[in-house]
């Protein structure tokens, strides 16, 4: 494990994502404190941005800079959140049904595959008109359609994993099979699971604001999507007011590349060969040839 | 055969199970669902067709089992009630009208970038490292990141409003009839022009790299490199020989996409006030129109196991070994 961090420290991508989401995690954490109140009416509806307010005002007239990192808060909340608890219920399912096998596996699988064939937007918007609209709702939605992808990825490694050594050895040392999962199978798809939440948060955040966007969110509340709602219907793109939807669109797509950024780090240090295409690469660029059509094999030592 | 019997029936029961859902999740919401459900058409309607429309739900005093089997009943029939927004009209109707737009947008948008992202993808992988590959990737992942509806909210902005290039909402001008002249088809083709150009921008990426990838393996291959050693044309050898085969892993993402990529094209016909399914669906939550929400819910889903279906036989068709090796 302090190995996995080790290596994170000294990837270049890993790096700059961290950086971006260190800096939104301050933001989201202390950012409320310097800004007013983001739902007050401080100046005229729509101005555009000036000294006093740096990104302008929406429709009502409220600061869009509150808003956006008002919004930071109440979003990446519910993004990690949801994004954890897809893939604990993702690694349930799925270590059991990899684990277990045979009809069990075959049952779950079916589960699986039907919640994956499903179109998430259509099945998140009719579950969230039913409930009673507010940020418990959008999490609880967002988890209930989305536990899958973790759970389809995680099975297959889990399948994987069950046939190796030292499972069989546990098992044969009459190990409790409640104990090969938690002790022997899940420590060693640290880096799946990690990159299993990474995509399931980058997911969460998007749906989120696609939900909120919709109304289907609080309205009342500040976050991403709902700054987003507001500014489609105070017609923002009618009156030119580009600041009202410009700022929490490129927060979002900041995040999600931050996020994308760590999690190819997180593949490149699970998977040796990209590691060593890419140094490959790099030594032939250094030593003036292009990088052409090859296979790098795998050497005991990269660096 | 036998594997595509197998698909069949795996969409049959999801499919199944999706219209149970659609019963389920009213009677499973805290509160009293039906009252919620027929709060907006009191005083709309009279007592004998509100006793017809709790039917068609299956609203009724009796058992759960027999509520369910009367609604499996409507829905097998295609009653799926009566809108609320749309009142009167059936719910069926209105979602048949929105269809034919969304079929026709999303259908065309899908259809551009898959062919041009497999092109790209094709492109890059055989110059590998070349200026395509170098730009392409990273550039899409970039514009990947963006909230699919939010691209469209900027496109919409600078292409339609800032500088009037393009019209800026529904699917062609009121002012020219719906009959087939070169206006009204026309005004259809510069409505749907910059959707379409939202989702295509928002989807090739996904493609290129995709392709881009399995091309990579596959030009390693030694039969590729048996190809070359022939004197063949590269020509031949990228698109016969490669492409031909890169493909196939491209159509199976393709129906795993699809929902991706109906969801993503709904909230732009949202953010175009396009009237397709998108566009029903926005109004149908914002006037808690209950039916029409459920309605759509199920033809989309419906529609979406239709597709990958089409794709599953496409696959077999396609691929000798999966119709050899099922057998």
């Amino acid at each position: 494990m302090t190995g996995v961090i080790n290596q994170l420290a000294h990837n270049r991508r890993a790096l700059v994502g961290l950086a971006i989401l260190g800096c939104f995690a301050l933001l989201a954490l202390v950012g409320p404190l310097f800004v007013g109140d983001p739902t007050a009416m401080v100046a005229r509806p729509l101005s555009p941005p000036s000294w006093d307010h740096w990104l302008g005002t929406t429709g009502q007239g409220q600061d869009v800079l509150a808003q956006t990192i008002a919004g930071a808060r109440t979003t990446l909340v519910i993004g990690f959140t949801v994004g954890f608890a897809q893939v604990a219920i993702g690694a349930l399912v799925g270590t059991t049904a990899g684990y277990v096998g045979s009809r069990v596996d075959d049952a779950l699988s079916l589960v699986i595959n039907i919640f994956l064939i499903m179109p998430g937007l259509p099945l998140m918007v009719i579950v969230a008109a039913y409930m009673p609209t507010g940020s418990i709702t959008i999490a609880l939605v967002l988890v209930a359609t989305g536990w899958a992808w973790s759970a389809r990825v995680i099975r297959a490694q889990a399948m994987s994993l069950r046939d190796r050594d030292f499972v069989l050895a546990a098992r044969l040392a009459g190990e409790n099979p409640l104990r090969i999962v938690t002790h022997e199978i899940v420590p060693n798809m640290t880096s799946l699971l990690a990159s299993a939440f990474i995509g399931a948060t980058i997911y969460a955040i998007g749906a989120e604001v696609a939900l909120e966007f919709l109304g289907l969110g609080d309205v009342s509340a500040v976050s991403w999507g709902t700054n987003l709602y507001w500014a489609s219907n105070d017609s923002a793109l009618l009156t030119g007011a580009w600041w009202t939807f410009v700022p929490t669109g490129t927060c979002v797509a900041l995040v999600g590349s931050a996020l994308a950024l760590v999690n190819s780090a997180i593949d490149e240090i699970g998977n040796p060969r990209l590691r060593t295409e890419h140094a490959f690469e790099d030594e032939l660029r250094a030593a003036g040839m292009s990088p052409g059509l090859s296979t790098p094999v795998l050497r005991r030592e990269v660096d | 055969m036998r594997y595509l019997l197998r698909r069949l029936a795996f969409y049959l029961l999801a499919a199944w199970a999706s219209i149970t859902l659609a019963f389920v999740i009213p009677r499973l919401m805290p509160g009293d669902p039906e009252a919620t459900m027929f709060a907006r058409f009191h005083g709309k309607l009279d007592p004998q067709a509100m006793a017809a429309l709790r039917d068609t739900f299956g609203f009724s005093d009796e058992p759960m089992w027999r509520q369910y089997i009367s609604y499996l009943g409507h829905v097998a029939s295609g009653d799926l009630g009566v809108s609320v927004s749309y009142f009167p009209a059936r719910v069926g109707d209105v979602i048949a009208t929105g269809m034919v737009w969304t079929l026709f947008l999303a259908g065309m948008a899908v259809v551009i970038a898959y062919a041009l992202g497999t092109l790209l993808g094709i492109a890059a992988a055989w110059r590998r490292g070349g200026w395509l590959d170098s730009i392409g990737p990273p550039l899409f992942v970039l514009v990947g990141a963006f909230p699919f509806f939010w691209l469209a909210m900027l496109l919409l902005f600078l292409f339609g409003f800032t500088l009037g290039w393009t019209p800026v909402r529904h699917a062609y001008d009121s002012r020219v009839s719906a009959e087939l002249s070169l206006s009204f088809v026309w005004s259809v083709v510069t409505h749907a022009a910059l959707p379409a150009i939202t989702i295509v921008v928002a989807t090739v990426g996904s493609w290129m790299l995709d392709m881009r990838n399995t091309m990579v393996s596959i030009l390693g291959e030694d039969y590729i490199t048996m190809a070359h050693a022939k004197g063949l044309p590269p020509r031949r050898v990228m698109f016969r020989y490669a492409a031909r085969n890169a493909l196939l892993p491209s159509v199976t993402s393709f129906g795993m996409a699809l929902g991706f990529l109906l969801s993503g094209s709904l909230l732009t016909e949202i953010v175009f006030s396009y009237p397709g399914q998108g566009y029903l669906l926005i109004q149908a939550v914002r006037s808690l129109d209950y039916p029409l929400i459920q309605g759509l819910f199920l033809t989309i889903t419906l529609a979406v196991l239709g597709a990958n279906f089409l794709v599953d036989i496409v696959y077999v068709w396609l691929d000798p070994r999966a119709r050899r090796g099922q057998q």
